[in-house]
């Protein structure tokens, strides 16, 4: 059922130990402008926050490592997309004997070693801003479920996908306003009730608000844990399906 | 070794195989000759496990390609007509990964990947990053990375396209050895010297029908033995002899300059579907 899962995960391995640098420097750009921006330049004089000042930053920091880790789970379908339409190495691994699942595995498992390590440069950042926070199992507990999410999903919908254009196309209609709305930059208990209540909706508000409760110490929002765990259930069955389906 | 009954393949307005059937014996290189889009590649899909049949089955080793793939991938190696190689991999990396996805551990892989890059020559470009190679080398690559897990059946679709000469008879040096291997071997090419060289049967495929099927020297003789090719108009006119003589006088009696040559394949397809191999169109 999940056979060659380890080869997968390997090759997948291999293509980042490569090109180590230049993705742990990508990764680092856009949390880099965030914690600039929002959480240095503006925070302390009250426009971004909310009034928090320079507490802003520690409550930031938990909401980009929630970010961080759903962009780069995310990035395994660009991956996916360039193995299937420009090398067409997906081919090399269906004329394999690699079940479907061993398949949605392995790269599911890339994908939150990157968004791993996309977690680690933003809590990196934030030490060199001088921001210290809690990081007990519950907040990776937190980040890896999303990871695991997101993750799940970009390699199911990267087999529907008919090009490499219509990728870019899903991540700008669905992950970055995710990213903007899913509680990173503010606390979304401050919204109207019925914005606050489709923001409930989407998976990274819930590990924006678990990893920040763990991180700041806060009563842990298990109810948020438990729906993680469960779309990323869904989202990797439909993984598996699409992996299964994806012929001619 | 390789079945095909019956096979069908229909892709959105067109029909891609239309009811091939056809017996490979073990150990046999296979030529499957055919223009572009007469379904060589959608025959090596279904094999191989990329695309599924509407009906009728393939069969490897006896085994169903659709019922029990896991099972027939193990026994198959498959070298692509597209280069789908790891750029940003070294060859040996790429053997590498090859090998682990078919489940070989870390002894069989070192043995294995040492084996084949020494067999095409590429042992001193193991540690070279694929982006870093000539075409040649990336199908020299493709070639012993289909090989790595040691396959019964190997599938070489076009493996030689786009090659010059030179690199062209350096591979088929290598799958004449792989052959005398014991492998058995399916080749799909529109290199008509390439299936007279390799060949131990041949089938023509035309619009997804076997359109003839026998060893070349078969093939080739039941059209004659020489050819005269004649110039008329902006057509090229061919016509077969079993007589040379017969064949001198026929081209010096016509109204310009002529060629006299033997028969090939070329020759075989046109008799059979009256048209030109290379480009499919109509003579």
């Amino acid at each position: 059922m999940i056979q060659g899962w380890k080869a997968v995960y390997y090759r997948e391995a291999l293509l980042l130990r490569r090109r180590f640098w230049k993705t742990l420097g990508t990764m680092c750009v856009s949390p880099l402008l965030y914690i600039l921006a929002f959480g240095w330049a503006m925070a302390p004089t009250g426009q971004g926050g909310g009034g928090m000042g320079a507490d802003y930053l520690r409550f930031l920091l938990p909401g980009l490592a929630a970010m961080s880790s759903m962009t780069q789970a995310w990035a395994i379908a660009g991956e996916i997309n360039v193995a299937r339409f420009y090398w067409r190495i997906f081919e090399e691994i269906q004329a394999a004997p690699v079940a479907p699942g061993g398949y949605v595995l392995g790269e599911v498992l890339a994908g939150m070693t990157r968004a791993l390590l996309g977690v680690l440069a933003v809590l990196g950042l934030g030490f060199v801003f001088g921001v210290r926070l809690t990081l007990g199992p519950a907040f990776w507990l937190a980040l890896m479920l999303n990871a695991f999410f997101f993750a799940s999903l970009a390699v199911g919908l990267a087999m529907h996908i008919k090009a490499h254009a219509d990728q870019a196309l899903l991540t700008s209609f669905v992950i970055t306003p995710m990213a903007f709305l899913g509680g990173t930059f503010f606390p979304v208990e401050r919204l109207p009730v019925v914005v606050r209540e489709l923001l409930l909706l989407l998976p990274l508000t819930h590990a924006s608000r678990a990893a920040r409760a763990a991180a700041t110490g806060a009563e842990l929002p298990t109810l948020s844990l438990v729906i993680l765990l469960t779309v990323g259930a869904f989202a990797f069955v439909f993984a598996v399906k699409s992996v299964a389906r994806a012929k001619d | 070794m390789i079945r095909l009954e019956n096979l069908h393949k229909r892709y959105a307005k067109r029909d891609a195989l239309c009811g091939v059937n056809l017996h490979v014996s073990a150990g046999e290189l296979f030529a499957y000759l055919g223009p572009n889009g007469a379904g060589k590649t959608t025959t090596v899909r279904i094999l191989t496990g990329l695309s599924v049949p509407d009906s009728g089955r393939a069969l490897v080793d006896g085994l169903d390609v659709t019922r029990e793939p896991a099972r027939v991938k193990a026994l198959c190696g498959v070298c692509g007509q597209t280069i789908n190689l790891d750029q940003d991999l070294t060859v040996a990396e790429n053997l590498e990964v090859h090998g682990r996805l078919f489940g070989m551990d870390a002894p069989q892989l070192r043995s294995r990947a040492a084996e084949n890059l020494e067999r095409l020559e590429l042992a001193d470009r193991a540690r070279s990053l694929v982006r870093e190679l000539s075409g040649g080398l990336r199908r020299r690559v493709m070639l012993a990375r289909a090989l790595m897990h040691g396959p019964r059946v190997l599938f070489l679709d076009e493996p030689t396209v786009g090659l010059d000469p030179a690199i062209r008879r350096k591979l088929w040096a290598a799958i004449r050895a792989i052959r005398e291997g014991g492998t058995t071997i399916l080749l799909t090419t529109h290199y008509i010297e390439e299936a007279e060289f390799l060949a131990d049967r041949v089938a023509f495929l035309d619009q997804g029908r076997v359109v003839a099927l026998g060893t070349p020297q078969e093939l080739m003789e039941a059209q004659g033995v020489w050819a005269v090719d004649m110039l008329e108009g902006t057509d090229m006119r061919t016509t077969c002899f079993r007589d040379r003589a017969e064949a001198q006088d026929f081209g010096a009696a016509g109204p310009g300059s002529f060629t006299l040559r033997r028969v090939n394949l070329e020759d075989v397809f046109h008799a059979t579907t009256g048209r030109k191999l290379a480009n499919g169109a109509a003579a």
